[in-house]
């Protein structure tokens, strides 16, 4: 009798518990699908008003029509919306910033693992780490104001404001991306692959630019990837340092505009549900899905293929 | 349970005692970025005056006003461009009447030029000449044979469209003008750069000078002034709106006829702006742009 209720209440304890365990489970289930039912939310909110301009026919006769032009002069009598001058806007600053950002990124890193001695180190990293922390609008008044003198004086353009500050301005904030990710990608290469270089000989350089780098490929490659998603998404410096003029040229001296800048700067005033403003959400759209890819790719393809080196999977 | 009653008790108490501290609702304005200084002046010295008001000032945009006043988020938008056809529409089909204008103050549109800048004026001509990218050099103008460096306003300001609507006549800006956010980032970036050209409200600024503007190319050259303004001389001054959807009573009546005194209107001077109308001679009238 009495060990029969002791088993039955013991049973029962036992179900609680393990009613307690799937309610706390489906509740941290919730709480860790709340940011991707975000960013499912935010695309389909800017998919919805930028769908106007293909679905609806008074707005896809003003937008089709100039979409792909060369003019961007939304407030106009004839309003004109080509994106061509947007898009070479962005690639000549993401360019830019690329090319400083990547070699200084990737070589600071592999300094800092492979040659640093420590005290340098422990300075290196929180002083990058620190450059990551600068808001963006610190960095743009800097290439406001300091940078774009220097440049000038130092190229000689008209203008003071161009693709080419924006550029090195805004590789300011991806260096600091590009270094910590590969820093953790070049740690991350086993001590043996290191040890057996130099036993066949390999001096030090030899190491760290034939074995550790291509061995950390991978992560350097997501480094890269993520950086780029920076460079390209980075708004407040490219509109204050470049200058806004939508002009379709491939100097790196001349004013610029990008995609990201155009919404800052227009989203504020347009009217809403008028067809500038479906082209300015279409714009979102597009940036959206472009820096969605690029975070896609670099965690996919960088799992997959660091899994199988490392892990020997 | 207790507590749940003693948080309901409490917020009982904080209801009826906001209620009768505060009986009169709070006036919400919002609207121009432009204009939120000068609104915000308003409302301080309105409510330091009576001190049962409330009045709430939000920039934004006059975009953003506009919509808030349409959705009756706010009581009286601020404007620094006229209502366009179809937000007057909304207003018309949603309220069924028109918005209703109140002129508020005037912002005169000077260009800047650096200091060094030999040239001193300027038509209407020659502006949109500039703006429009026939004029590019200043070796045109009479200076030296220079790129002309052309600064102006984003498309999302209200002075850009009054730009292009009075000096453009409506047609589109030349693609190369830079575009910077603010009257005052052009100012700066004009100062500091020899051969360029800007143009926005009056704004106070190291190397800067502003050129005197004529209507065609014979008429006769006129400074941007207190004076020249409130009396229409100066050619590029625009006003600035409230905007209601419906007919203003008891304290927003109240707060606007206030602001289109003499006391509010010389508040909006002392702001960078000017009255709808010349004042009577106060000691605030001596030329603001002594400068």
């Amino acid at each position: 009798m009495t060990s029969a209720t002791t088993a039955i209440a013991a049973l029962k304890s036992h179900r609680r518990a393990k009613r307690l365990d799937s309610l706390a489970k489906n509740v941290i289930l919730g709480v860790s699908l709340v940011s991707i039912t975000i960013i499912l939310l935010i695309l389909i909110f800017t998919f919805k008003e930028a769908q106007n301009v293909f679905f609806d026919a008074r707005v896809r006769e003003e937008v089709l029509p100039t979409l792909f032009g060369a003019n961007w002069q939304p407030v106009s009598d004839s309003p004109k919306y080509g994106v061509i001058p947007l898009f070479v806007g962005t690639l000549k600053t993401t360019l830019v910033a690329m090319l400083i950002a990547v070699p200084v990124g990737v070589l600071s890193a592999l300094y800092s693992v492979m040659f640093a001695p420590k005290w340098t180190k422990e300075v290196l990293k929180p002083a990058v780490e620190l450059v990551a922390g600068l808001p963006s609008v610190v960095i743009g008044f800097f290439a406001l104001v300091v940078l774009s003198d220097w440049l000038q004086s130092l190229t000689g353009s008209s203008s003071r404001l161009t693709a080419l500050v924006g550029g090195v301005a805004i590789s300011l904030t991806a260096i600091p991306i590009i270094f910590t990710i590969s820093e953790e990608a070049l740690s991350a290469v086993p001590q043996s692959i290191k040890e057996a270089s130099y036993a066949l000989g390999a001096t030090e350089w030899e190491t760290a630019f034939y074995v550790v780098l291509p061995a950390a490929y991978p992560g350097i490659f997501a480094a890269v990837l993520l950086g780029l998603g920076r460079a390209f998404g980075e708004t407040l410096i490219v509109l204050m340092a470049t200058g806004n003029a939508a002009i379709t040229s491939w100097s790196l001296l001349d004013s610029t505009r990008t995609l990201t800048a155009t919404i800052g700067a227009e989203m504020a005033e347009v009217v809403f549900g008028d067809p500038h403003y479906n082209v300015l959400f279409l714009i979102g759209t597009f940036l959206f899905l472009f820096s969605m890819t690029l975070n896609l790719v670099a965690e996919f393809y960088v799992k997959a293929k660091l899994m199988k080196k490392f892990r020997g999977g | 349970m207790r507590v749940f009653q003693r948080a309901l008790a409490l917020l009982a108490l904080l209801a009826t005692s906001s209620c009768s501290s505060d009986s009169e609702r709070p006036i919400t304005v919002r609207g121009s970025d432009t204009m939120v200084a000068i609104g915000q002046k308003w409302a301080e010295i309105y409510m330091a005056k009576n001190p049962e008001a409330t009045i709430q000032v939000n920039g934004g945009g006059s975009g953003t006003g506009i919509s808030a006043l349409i959705n009756r988020i706010a009581d009286i938008c601020q404007s620094s461009r006229p209502m366009k056809k179809r937000e007057r529409d909304i207003i018309k089909h949603r309220y069924g009447r028109d918005a209703i204008e109140i002129p508020v103050a005037k912002d005169g549109i000077v260009i800047y030029v650096h200091e060094s800048n030999p040239i001193s004026e300027l038509s209407i001509a020659q502006m949109k000449a500039i703006y429009t990218g026939k004029i590019r050099n200043w070796k045109e103008l009479g200076w030296e044979d220079r790129n002309i460096v052309v600064y102006g306003r984003e498309n999302s300001s209200g002075t850009y469209e009054f730009f292009k609507k009075r000096v453009l006549n409506g047609e589109d800006f030349a693609a190369d003008v830079q575009t910077l956010p603010g009257t005052g980032a052009i100012a700066n970036a004009v100062a500091q750069d020899k051969y360029s050209i800007g143009y926005g409200g009056i704004a106070y600024s190291r190397g800067i000078k502003f050129l005197a503007a004529k209507e065609t190319d014979d008429s006769p050259a006129v400074a941007a002034s207190e004076q020249t303004i409130a009396d229409n001389s100066y050619p590029i001054a625009r006003d600035l709106y409230f905007y209601l959807v419906k007919e203003p009573k008891g304290r927003t009546k109240d707060f606007i006829d206030w602001v289109l005194s003499d006391e509010g209107q010389s508040l909006a001077i002392e702001e960078g702006y000017f009255p709808v109308r010349p004042l009577a001679k106060t000691e605030n009238s001596a030329t603001v742009l002594a400068k």
